[in-house]
């Protein structure tokens, strides 16, 4: 005869990445770095975004990229014409980065450069409008990318990235008089569940929108902590 | 899929409660909530779990997975509602968005339930 008993774990099954995530955070704080996430559908124009911000922002802002697409060296590539670090992480075959992967790409960060020098580091997702809104890696805000090419019902059908985004860029908006599709329906579908996310309807290809993501990309990296944080390194150099 | 990711952090959190008990004991069933509003699908879930779990301690474990539905509170009509998972979000009643979600975010693993008597000495080989 046995007895059965049990035991209460009441633990998180993402407990593990999110305290990676928290540490990775901990690590840009102390470095002065903003962090966005992107994440999209595959092919949304998330490394065409990239390299438009690269090109517009790169003399005023210090920024390093995070590339996570498995498909890295083609799109990695790209952005390293740039002329800022692009760490290549290998994702193998994840569907999304966690915050394992990240934390080897600061470490890669931290031992080639001087990560005190950045302001903005940009990870670029893996393709794919499911998991990667669970998977924190320790950024400060998400970006959700969704081309209009994919139909109004995206937001309803693929609620969690849309529902956990902080700013919503709808992209290849030169596209908008080919297609039949409703702009407005797409910023609805979304408000129903995330109504405070800045949506911004940008075309990376006639440059309509851009100028409005570079201000809230901008208006998310804090000037005066960035300042303080790093004047012990200015008086230690 | 990342089914199996989610079912790696699963086993590596048994396998440490389960190292810790002094007495090693068998394990008969892993109990789960996962929310409707999360990215994991539970049928995923489980057959992962079949998979990774073969040949180790947790061989003889069932997992049980309690699905809790997407529950969100409107505030301007102070009540409950069940936002239609890929069809509608908003409050049914006044059409206010879906800010306070109450349930179905959930992926936590809630309890463990085992034998007296302890495995047949399986080496934790994961
Ligand atoms: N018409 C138009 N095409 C665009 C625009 N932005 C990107 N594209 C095209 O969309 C395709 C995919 O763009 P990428 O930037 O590689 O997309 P991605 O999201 O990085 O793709 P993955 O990394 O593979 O997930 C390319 O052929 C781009 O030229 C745009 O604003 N307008
Ligand atoms: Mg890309
Ligand atoms: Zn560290
Ligand atoms: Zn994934
Ligand atoms: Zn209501």
């Amino acid at each position: 005869m046995h007895q059965t008993f049990d035991a209460a774990l009441e633990i998180n099954l993402l407990h593990a990445n999110q305290e990676g995530a928290d540490h990775n955070r901990a690590h840009f704080d102390a470095w002065g770095i903003t962090c966005l996430n992107i994440m999209s559908s595959p092919g949304a124009g998330k490394t065409v975004l990239l390299e438009k911000t690269l090109a517009a922002l790169n003399q005023t802002l210090k920024i390093a990229v995070i590339e996570g697409d498995m498909t890295t060296e083609l799109d990695a590539d790209r952005l390293r014409q740039h002329n800022v670090p692009v760490i290549a992480i290998n994702t193998g075959r994840s569907c999304h980065l966690d915050s394992k992967m990240v934390a080897g790409g600061l470490y890669q960060l931290e031992h080639q450069y001087n990560p005190s020098d950045f302001d903005l580091v940009l990870v670029e997702n893996v393709g794919n409008l499911v998991c990667p809104a669970e998977f924190e890696v320790g950024e400060h805000a998400k970006v959700a990318l969704l081309s209009i090419t994919e139909g109004e019902d995206k937001p309803l059908k693929y609620p969690v990235m849309f529902q956990e985004a902080d700013c919503l860029l709808i992209t290849k908006m030169d596209l908008a008089p080919h297609l039949e599709i409703d702009v407005n329906r797409i910023i609805a579908n979304v408000r129903q569940m995330n109504p405070n996310v800045t949506i911004i309807p940008v075309s990376a290809k006639i440059g309509e929108g851009l100028t409005a993501w570079f201000d809230w990309l901008q208006s998310q990296i804090p000037a005066a902590e960035k300042i303080a944080s790093k004047l012990p390194d200015l008086t230690s150099a | 899929m990342h089914e199996t990711d989610m079912t790696k952090a699963l086993i590596l959190t048994v396998q440490n409660w389960w190292e810790a008990q002094p007495e090693r004991p068998k394990i008969s069933q892993v109990h789960l909530t996962v929310g409707q509003f999360t990215c994991v699908e539970p049928v995923s879930l489980q057959f992962a779990f079949e998979v990774q779990t073969r040949n180790t301690f947790l061989e003889a474990a069932k997992l049980v997975i309690q699905e809790t539905p997407l529950v969100a509170f409107c505030h301007h009509c102070q009540q409950e509602y069940r936002p239609e998972i890929g069809v509608q979000y908003a409050c049914p009643e006044c059409r206010s968005p879906m800010e306070d979600i109450r349930s179905g975010r959930e992926l936590k693993i809630n309890r463990i339930e085992y034998c007296s008597d302890s495995a047949e000495s399986y080496a934790s080989n994961l």
